[in-house]
Formats: C-alpha cells, sequence, structure tokens
C-alpha cells in the first residue's frame, strides 16, 4: 500500500516541480487548486449558465444550439395565473401546488425536526451512561440512503403492511396510508425528520458541551429551575448552532425529493409533489420533454435558495454582534 | 462504587429524579422509533414468498410446513382444519392439494385418495421458524446483482481516493497559500454549497454527454468529486497546522509538492478520514445523479437497482427485502466501527 | 517503474471505461419485456451470431421505465443503442435509421409488416422501412372467472356495455369478499379505449388532437366509479406523477374481479396464475358508439445513433423472418403483426387452453376497432393526450380539482406540449 502512494508521489513530483520552476512558489497554489477548480467549472458553473440558457428557449431539443429563442415564454407559462388563489386557474398548477407543498413541508419538518433534534440533543447531553451508543442510535438512520429509508416505511405503511396489521388487532380499520393526501403528507414529514434528525442532534450536541460547567453550577447554587436554566444560559449560548441547523435543514427540506420520489412518487395526485420533483417531471419523465420550463422552475427554486443562504449569513452575524455586545 | 451505584447514577445523588426516568424513557423510546423499522425490514427479508403475502404479517419468519403426500408429485401445504360441525373436537392436520378461489380441496397424508372441499375461512395454516436464505442467494443468479455490488463499490472507492485528492490540495492551495485571487476561489467553492445538484439537472446531463461519459461510471465520479464541503473541512484544519513546519521544510529545499505530500497530508490524517467516511457515504447513497446519469443494466448501482426493481417487482417483496438489507450492510459497518469518527466530524464542521 | 500493485488499478479503470463503449460489429439491443421477449430474442441473437461470425449482438434487458424515460433523453443527446423495442413510436420517429437500403429482401417487410408501417414513419407517406412491430396488441379486459362462479353471477355476453359489467363485478365483488370490483392500468393508453367507445373523437376534421364531450364522459364515469367503490384505488391513486402503473399484480393476487389491461398480458398471467384460479378475456365492453379497444404492441426499430447499421439491418431481418418470428411469437404468447403468420395462424405451443383462448379473444377483438382508435395509435404526439389524462384524471379521482377542471387541464396540456413539440 505504502509502495503504491510512493509511486504516485513519484509520479507527480516532476511535473510539480516543474511548475514550481516556472510559477513560482506563491503562485503555486493555483496548480494545487487547479484540478478542483475545473471539475467545479465543468460540471457546476458551466451548467449553471446553460440553465439560464434553458430557461430562455423553448422547444423540446436537448441541445442548445438548436433551441429557439423565445424570451420569457417559459416564465409566463410558469408563473401565470387568471387567479393566484385558486390554484386551478393557473397554467402550471402542479408548478404551483409544488410550492406551497415544499413550503409547508419545509415550515412542519424543519420546525418539528429543529424542536426534537434540540430535546434529543439535551437528553444526550446529560449525565447518561453509555452516551456514544445513544448517540449512535439517533444517527443511524442519517447513514441510511433515500431509496433504503423510503422502502423500509414502504414496507412497514402500505395496504397490508404492519402498520395495518397492529391496526386490525386493535379493533380498527385498517388505513390507506400512502394512498390518502393528508396521511401522505404526514408520513412524508415524519420520514423525513426520522432519517434526518440524527444529524442536527449532533451539531446540536456539539454546541450544547461547548457552554462551560461553571455556568451550571453558577445557576445550580442560584436555586434555578431546570426551565430557567434553559431560558438564560442553554438556549442564547446554543443560538448560532441553532441557527446552523434551522438554515442548513430549511435549504435541505426545500429540496427534498430522494425519499418522497420512491415513497410515494409526488402522490397521491400531486399531493406530496415537491418543487424538485417537479423540475424532474417536467425534465426528465415526461416524454414531451419541456427543458425550457424545468430549467425556468429551477432558477425559480435556486433564487429562493440563495435568498436563504444570505439570510443565514445575515443572521449569524447579527447573532455574532449581539454577543458580542453582551 | 458498587455495581447498583454504577447502574443508578443519577442527577440527584441517590434517588432517581424524575427527570432521570423521563430521560431515558426518551432514549428507549428514541431506540424503538430508530431500529424497530430497520430490525422489522431485516426480519422481513427473511421470509419466503409465500410468508410474505401472509396477512397479518409475523414478527420472526414463519412458512408453512409442507409433507409429501404419495400421489402428488409436489409436497402440499399444511392446514389445520377446524371442524365446523362439531366446536369442540381438535382440529385435523390436512394437505392442501388444490385451491380455487374460497374452496379449498385438502387431503388427510395418511389417506390421500380422499379429498375433502374447505372454506378457506375454516383453517389455520401450520407454520414453522423458516429463514428463506434463498432470497438472498437467489439475488446473485436471478439478477446481475453482482453487477450491481460491483458497480457502487467501484464508484465508492474510487470517487473518494479522488476526492480526498482534489480537495486536500485545494484545501492546502486555500490555507497555506497566498496569491492574487485566493480570495474569490475560495468564496466561489463555498457558493457553490448554495446550488444544489437539483438544479443544474438538465445541463449537467448534457455535459457529461457531450463528455462521452453518458452510461458511463466515470459519468458518476466525476461531477461528484470536487465537493465543497470537503474543501472546507479540510482547509479548516489545515489552518491548524503550524506555518512554521512548513517554512522549515521549505528552507531544506523540500519541493511544494513534496511538503504537501509529506508534511500537510499526514498532519491531516483526521480531517482525511472524516472526509473519506463522508464521501463513501455519499456515493454509495447517491440516487439522483446516477438516475439521470446511469441507463443500462451493466452500469446500475445497487440504489438505482433497488429503485428500478421496486416498480418492477411490486409483488415480489421478499426479493426487494433483500436487496435492500444489502445495500444497507455496507454503511451499517462503517457506522458501527467509524462513529465516532463520523459523530466528532460532523460536530466540529457544524460549530466551526 | 512498474508496481504489482498497479496492474489491477489501471485494469479496472481500462474496463470502466470500455464500460461504456460498444465496438464496431457489436450490434446493442436495448430491450424490455412483459414476459420473455427479451430471453426470446437474446436466444435468437445467439443463433445470429453463429450464423455471422465477426457480428456480436448484445441485448440489454432493462426495465420498462427506462425505455419510455432514458432512451428518448439519451436518443436526444446523441447516444444511444443500435436497436430498441419501443412503444412511442410516432414520438420516436425522428430517431429511426431507414434500413431499407441494407435489406435483402425489401418486398417481404413490405408485404407482411406494411399495414403498420405507417406507425413508423416519421413523416406521413414516408416509405422508408425502420423496424417492424415485434407484436401486435390490443387492449382489453381480463376476468376471474372464478370469482363469478363463486358468486353465482353470470357473465355479460358480448354485446354488454361498461355500466352492465360495472354492476356484474360489483356483485360478485361484494358477494366474494374481493377489495374491489375493477381495475384499469394507470395509462392512457388503456383509457383510451373506453373512451372511443364512449364517442370520442380524440381528432377533429383537421387531424388535431381535441377533448370532446365523449372523452368528458368518460372521465366523469371513471371518476364515479372511483367514488363508489367500484375501481380499486391503489391502482390510479396510488403512485405518483404520471408513471404507468399495472392492474394485472393485483388480478393476479385476487384483490381485484375484472381489469382493463392488454394481450400483452397473457403469458404473465399464464405463468403467475397458474392454477390458483380461471381467467378469461373477454371482448371490450361497449360505450354508446364502438366496443373498442385501442390497438398497439412494441416495435423494433434500428436507431440513428448505430455505429453498425448494416449489422443491425442483418439483425433485425434476421428476427423478422418467418420462422424466427414464429417462434417468437409463439413463445411470448402474443398477436403477430406478420401478415402472412395472421392468416396462417400460429401454433402456441407453449400456451394452456386458458391463453389459447384468451389469444382468440383478442385477435377476434381487431375486428370491433373503432377507426379513431387506430387514428390515435398512429398520431405522433399521442403521449400529449396519454400523460396528461393520467396525471389529471388521478387530480380528479383523489379530489384535488373537479372534474370539469380536470378536464380542461387534459386539454391545454395536451395542446401545450403538442405546441412545444411542434417547435
Amino acid at each position: 500500500m505504502l509502495r503504491l502512494l510512493s509511486f504516485f508521489f513519484n509520479l507527480f513530483e516532476p511535473i510539480f516541480k516543474l511548475a514550481q520552476r516556472w510559477l513560482g512558489v506563491s503562485r503555486l497554489g493555483w496548480v494545487f487548486v487547479g484540478p478542483n477548480l475545473l471539475v467545479f467549472g465543468l460540471f457546476t458553473f458551466l451548467p449553471i449558465i446553460i440553465n439560464v440558457f434553458y430557461a430562455f428557449t423553448g422547444g423540446v431539443e436537448l441541445m442548445p444550439l438548436k433551441r429557439p429563442y423565445t424570451g420569457g415564454e417559459n416564465f409566463e407559462i410558469l408563473l401565470y395565473c387568471s387567479n393566484y388563489l385558486d390554484v386551478t386557474t393557473c397554467n402550471k398548477d402542479v408548478f404551483w401546488r409544488a410550492i406551497f407543498n415544499t413550503g409547508k413541508f419545509a415550515l412542519l419538518q424543519v420546525g418539528l425536526m429543529v424542536v426534537l433534534s434540540l430535546m434529543t440533543a439535551l437528553v444526550l447531553n446529560r449525565n447518561i451512561i453509555g452516551r456514544g451508543f445513544w448517540r449512535g442510535v439517533f444517527f443511524y438512520p442519517v447513514l441510511l440512503s433515500p431509496v433504503v429509508v423510503a422502502l423500509i416505511w414502504k414496507w412497514l405503511l402500505q395496504s397490508n403492511g404492519a402498520f395495518n396489521a397492529g391496526l386490525i388487532s386493535l379493533g380498527y380499520n385498517p388505513v390507506e396510508w400512502l394512498t390518502t393526501s393528508d396521511w401522505s403528507f404526514f408520513w412524508v414529514v415524519f420520514v423525513s425528520i426520522w432519517a434526518h434528525m440524527g444529524f442536527y442532534t449532533l451539531i446540536l450536541l456539539a454546541g450544547l458541551q461547548a457552554i462551560p460547567k461553571d455556568l451550571y453550577e453558577a445557576a445550580n447554587m442560584d436555586r434555578a429551575s431546570a426551565f430557567t436554566t434553559l431560558r438564560r444560559i442553554t438556549l442564547p449560548l446554543l443560538m448560532p448552532n441553532l441557527i446552523v441547523v434551522l438554515v442548513l435543514a430549511a435549504i435541505r427540506a426545500v429540496q427534498v425529493f430522494d425519499e418522497v420520489f420512491v415513497l410515494t412518487g409526488g402522490g397521491p395526485g400531486s399531493a406530496t409533489t415537491f418543487i424538485v420533483q417537479f423540475i424532474y417531471q417536467t425534465g426528465f419523465a415526461e416524454q414531451i420533454h419541456l427543458y425550457g420550463l424545468a430549467a425556468a422552475a429551477s432558477l425559480a427554486l435556486a433564487t429562493f435558495l440563495v435568498i436563504l443562504t444570505l439570510a443565514q449569513l445575515r443572521l449569524s452575524r447579527a447573532n455574532e454582534l449581539g454577543s458580542k455586545k453582551a | 462504587m458498587s455495581v447498583a451505584n454504577f447502574l443508578l447514577r443519577t442527577r440527584g445523588r441517590h434517588r432517581l429524579h424524575w427527570t432521570d426516568v423521563v430521560t431515558y424513557v426518551y432514549l428507549v423510546l428514541g431506540l424503538v422509533v430508530m431500529f424497530a423499522p430497520v430490525s422489522w425490514l431485516v426480519m422481513s427479508s427473511f421470509k419466503s414468498e409465500s410468508a410474505i403475502s401472509q396477512f397479518p404479517p409475523t414478527f420472526l419468519p414463519y412458512s408453512q410446513q409442507t409433507v409429501t403426500v404419495p400421489g402428488f408429485d409436489k409436497p402440499l401445504p399444511l392446514f389445520e382444519v377446524l371442524n365446523t360441525e362439531d366446536q369442540s373436537a381438535p382440529p385435523v392436520v390436512m394437505a392442501q392439494a388444490r385451491r380455487i378461489g374460497i374452496m379449498a380441496a385438502m387431503v388427510d397424508p395418511k389417506q390421500p385418495e380422499v379429498q375433502v372441499k374447505v372454506n378457506v375461512d375454516d383453517r389455520v395454516p401450520v407454520n414453522e421458524l423458516d429463514f428463506a436464505w434463498s432470497n438472498y442467494i437467489d439475488l446473485f443468479d436471478k439478477f446481475t446483482f453482482s453487477t450491481y455490488l460491483f458497480n457502487s463499490v467501484f464508484i465508492t472507492v474510487v470517487a473518494t481516493l479522488i476526492t480526498l485528492l482534489l480537495n486536500s490540495m485545494a484545501a492546502f492551495a486555500l490555507s497555506k497559500y497566498r496569491f492574487k485571487g485566493q480570495r474569490a476561489v475560495f468564496l466561489l467553492i463555498i457558493a457553490t454549497l448554495m446550488v444544489p445538484p437539483t438544479i443544474i439537472l438538465v445541463p449537467v446531463f448534457l455535459v457529461i454527454n457531450e463528455v462521452g461519459l453518458l452510461n458511463n461510471l466515470w459519468g458518476v465520479i466525476l461531477p461528484a468529486v470536487a465537493t465543497p464541503t470537503g474543501v472546507f473541512l479540510l482547509r479548516q484544519y489545515m489552518l491548524t497546522i503550524p506555518d512554521e513546519l512548513i517554512e522549515a521544510a521549505r528552507m531544506d529545499h523540500a519541493s511544494e509538492w513534496r511538503i504537501y505530500w509529506r508534511v500537510v497530508l499526514p498532519l491531516s490524517a483526521p480531517a482525511l478520514a472524516v472526509l473519506a467516511i463522508f464521501s463513501v457515504m455519499w456515493r454509495w447513497n447517491d440516487f439522483l445523479l446516477p438516475l439521470i446519469v446511469l441507463s443500462t443494466n451493466d452500469v446500475f448501482t445497487l440504489q438505482l437497482a433497488l429503485n428500478s426493481f421496486q416498480g418492477e417487482l411490486n409483488t415480489q417483496w421478499h426479493y426487494l427485502l433483500a436487496m435492500t438489507v444489502i445495500t444497507l450492510i455496507p454503511v451499517t459497518f462503517v457506522f458501527a466501527f467509524l462513529q465516532r469518527y463520523i459523530t466528532t466530524g460532523i460536530a466540529s464542521a457544524g460549530v466551526k | 517503474m512498474i508496481f504489482p500493485g498497479l496492474k489491477p488499478i489501471v485494469l479496472a479503470a481500462g474496463l470502466a471505461f470500455l464500460a461504456g463503449f460498444s465496438h464496431a460489429g457489436e450490434i446493442r439491443v436495448m430491450c424490455y419485456q412483459d414476459g420473455v421477449e427479451c430471453d426470446v430474442a437474446a436466444a435468437q441473437a445467439k443463433r445470429f451470431e453463429a450464423k455471422n461470425p465477426g457480428t456480436k449482438v448484445v441485448v440489454d434487458t432493462v426495465p420498462y421505465k427506462s425505455i419510455i424515460e432514458q432512451l428518448p433523453v439519451q436518443l436526444a443527446a446523441g447516444e444511444g443503442p443500435d436497436i430498441a423495442r419501443v412503444t412511442n413510436l410516432g414520438g420516436l420517429a425522428q430517431y429511426y435509421l431507414d434500413i431499407s437500403s441494407h435489406l435483402k429482401n425489401r418486398t417481404y417487410m413490405d408485404e407482411n409488416f406494411g399495414a403498420t408501417a405507417p406507425w413508423l414513419a416519421p413523416s406521413p407517406g414516408d416509405k422508408g422501412v425502420y423496424g417492424f412491430m415485434s407484436q401486435l396488441t390490443m387492449t382489453g379486459p381480463f376476468v376471474n372467472k372464478t370469482l363469478f362462479e363463486q358468486a353465482k353471477v353470470a357473465l355479460p355476453n358480448a354485446k354488454a356495455t361498461w355500466d352492465d359489467w360495472v354492476a356484474a363485478s360489483n356483485m360478485v365483488a361484494k358477494a366474494t369478499k374481493t377489495k374491489a370490483a375493477i381495475a384499469w392500468d394507470r395509462s392512457g393508453h388503456r383509457f383510451a379505449g373506453p373512451a372511443v367507445s364512449y364517442g370520442a373523437k380524440i381528432f377533429d376534421a383537421s387531424g388535431n388532437p381535441m377533448i370532446d364531450e365523449g372523452y368528458k364522459r368518460t372521465v366523469e364515469k371513471f371518476v364515479a366509479w372511483h367514488a363508489d367503490g367500484t375501481m380499486l384505488r391503489e391502482v390510479w391513486a396510488g403512485s405518483g406523477g404520471s408513471t404507468y402503473a399495472s392492474s394485472v399484480d393485483e388480478f393476479i393476487n385476487g384483490n381485484v374481479v375484472m381489469i382493463l389491461a392488454g394481450s400483452w398480458q397473457i403469458n404473465n398471467l399464464q405463468n403467475k396464475v397458474g392454477d390458483n384460479f380461471d381467467w378469461v378475456a373477454v371482448p371490450n365492453p361497449c360505450g354508446t358508439v364502438a366496443c373498442s379497444g385501442i390497438p398497439g404492441g412494441a416495435a423494433w426499430v434500428a436507431l440513428k445513433t448505430s455505429k453498425s447499421p448494416k449489422e443491425a439491418a442483418a439483425f433485425l431481418e434476421f428476427i423478422a423472418s418467418e420462422d424466427n418470428y414464429k417462434e417468437f411469437t409463439a413463445k411470448t404468447n402474443n398477436i403477430p403483426a406478420h401478415a402472412g403468420l395472421a392468416s396462417k395462424g400460429v401454433d402456441y405451443s407453449s400456451a394452456k387452453p386458458q391463453a389459447k383462448a384468451a389469444l382468440g379473444v383478442f385477435s377476434n377483438g381487431v375486428a370491433s376497432l373503432a377507426p379513431a382508435a387506430y387514428q390515435f395509435q398512429g398520431y405522433k404526439y399521442n403521449r400529449a393526450i396519454m400523460l396528461p389524462t393520467v396525471s389529471r384524471v388521478t387530480q380528479a379521482i383523489v379530489g384535488e380539482m373537479s372534474t370539469a377542471d380536470a378536464v380542461a387541464k387534459i386539454s391545454s396540456d395536451m395542446l401545450d406540449a403538442v405546441k412545444q413539440a411542434q417547435k
């Protein structure tokens, strides 16, 4: 193994030595960062530019140059509604439904998940036996792939699955969990929380453990109740982590796709269709591929995400300044 | 400290404080909620095809006992038939010769010539514990499972190696060098964190196609190796490596590459380990990009195969479940042995 | 500087690179199967290879979804196999390769596959040879005869309407405690049969697609049948998006008394149902103007992305030859699209009596196909009608929108898609 590594080392050294002689030490930085930048450029920046191009052209051709220029037509089709309060009057009503669904999902999922993660982190922060084990318990689902997660729950929730069996044994009627609009939405939120909660729990736990113990001891000596301690000491000091968690979770929630796609496929109807699935469906799954429309929708999504991230930077900077003042 | 004391170590010093009870209840509840679905999956994957379609399902895999009856070429399933006329009589064990709709033709194994028509509601299958290993074994000959496994492993290993190399090089440049435009490059790389891959699906597909890597494992490897998270993580860590070490090496006339390779990389080993684990996790679980890039059977990964089979094999859950379990085994191993690294890695990344 | 550890790595990398390339003289066939179509083709490919040393034929069996979703995108990107088995005949026509110049016996192809050749033509009146139909299919219902017998309900006769079948199946379902009476495949193609029977003309006088009263009536009836529990909800309301979902699995599991599927499922039913119950194919129930199904089938087509057009043409000619086609038809229990074989008849040696009877019912049903049905199948952009039908009707079924709105949306989606496709 070591021989192999030495082989690679010897392979590249002459190239770099040459580059070093040409460019000098400081500019060698470009050579080191080069390959990474190349991959970024080819597979991230270039596609972004092409995407903008797609959004402003029409037709069903994949090749950008074969597409006729249509100006803002795609955005018009996408965003037009004769009555903005009634989704059915919209041209692309599924797009709007997807946006509402995504918004509802993000609020519910992020809200619930952050609360649960906080609770779990607080519990894990206590003096418990085998913390590593318990920490692992909550983190395990994070490692599972979205397909696996979705299949695990699909197996439980299908009409003759374990959940319905349990219901029947308790004397209730079985419920069509995944083919009823409200329940399928609930389960999508639940499964998403189940699969990702552990990740944020860890971040919050790390934040909690960074809080100096003497603060708690001081509070204890002042006979502060658990809730006061939480409100006055823990939460304010945890705020930076909470913000990070909130924004990361929100960014992820807005892009939800994998688990939902396998679990419900966006159904029933469009009850669990979210914005990324709309993009995927419009650009790939429908047999008359409307690439322009998909690109326009993805630009809308990108704009929103940029706003979210900038909001995070703002919030965390404000928080830093705030804590510095105090 | 005695064992009892150790076990009951609490906040309230010798009594169980109510917060401790709540704590442990919460933890146990968490254990159930997190692990029960997975264990249900694993248990179900051992059920034979017929056992899977039984409703209500049992936790342990049972399948029906069968018996060879003279006069029939295949072994017949055994049932306990309730005596509808005489409620107090014990059920008789009979074998099913044929079943059409709601009526079954049953025979007593000791008297195979006599066939009795029994309503399916009046009988209960005789079950025994049976782990259907064939679900797993069949996977390898029925479906080109070894191909999917190889593809997933290849992508994961190669992508991780390249990721480690490229990201560490970039992190090195961004932490230990001062060159014009460095700030811009760093911001650019971080900015891509804001652009999720889902947004540039179609153009990425186009680019991969133009480069000729469609339906090729490299078409999934290359776009994924320049992870901004990786660069960021490594850069943060490399910033903590004292510059004096590097200066000293420079004064010894070591080339920059040598410094990178022999000094910086070994010192970054913990961060590299964390990135390696992340990369393995990400590549093994990759779904969306492979979905659009790989479409022929010989380049499918495990996740793609799983997804396409869940549409195709709607009535073959026994294979689907076994496949699912196999897909989650590697990740489980990584988790079991390297949990500490993963959790500290995430914690430090989050705390930044 | 050759290290022992290096070889396997280079080899693996090389293999991976080669994974995506086909060599000259090698033909890749992208195939999907409902039963054993690709397996039979693969066996025939081996015989072809033996006869033509130097040519390799690789038959790739992929899920139907890949043919529907990924193949078109690949072709649009300029990549793809040499031959594919496709169902979106008109939609992919722009990628077909005209092999007439490579054919040894063009007259044979014209005589035997001429009737369905227009379905593969990129533009009307085009006389090129682009491939041929691997089968002729027709949509139509299958019924669980055993359940009817157990419920002591008589099977409706050949002239029965959908309402008659709905009533009869509901009685059977109630008596035998079956989950639901009827299920239609979640497919716009299947939906079109009853639509045409209820008077939908699908096309206006100039040949442009339109959603008329007949179509609307069918949507309304279909949604109502879901509301009253006749239809098995999971099939249309279960899966998401616009993906096709088959009702056959539910039928095989005994959850539904009658399904609207098609003749390509005969082999599947024979293998999976076995002795569990008696099933029969019945003629398409009537609507107000017709008792029609929709013809169709999958075709073997040569693609422009082929790097070995000559070999591809040779292989296609090989499997189109009367003996090989006969073998294919018999082993897959399909209706032949080959005019010669259709008149001579095919001996379905592997078909059990139930399958044989079913094949007979479907073959006879060809005569009842309405003209609109043929027009529908041959229309280049019929996907623009089928896919919105599936997603919008589903939305109406689950209550997301009213039936009237759903029909209006089918129409607008369809017109949008056709407009974009014609740009």
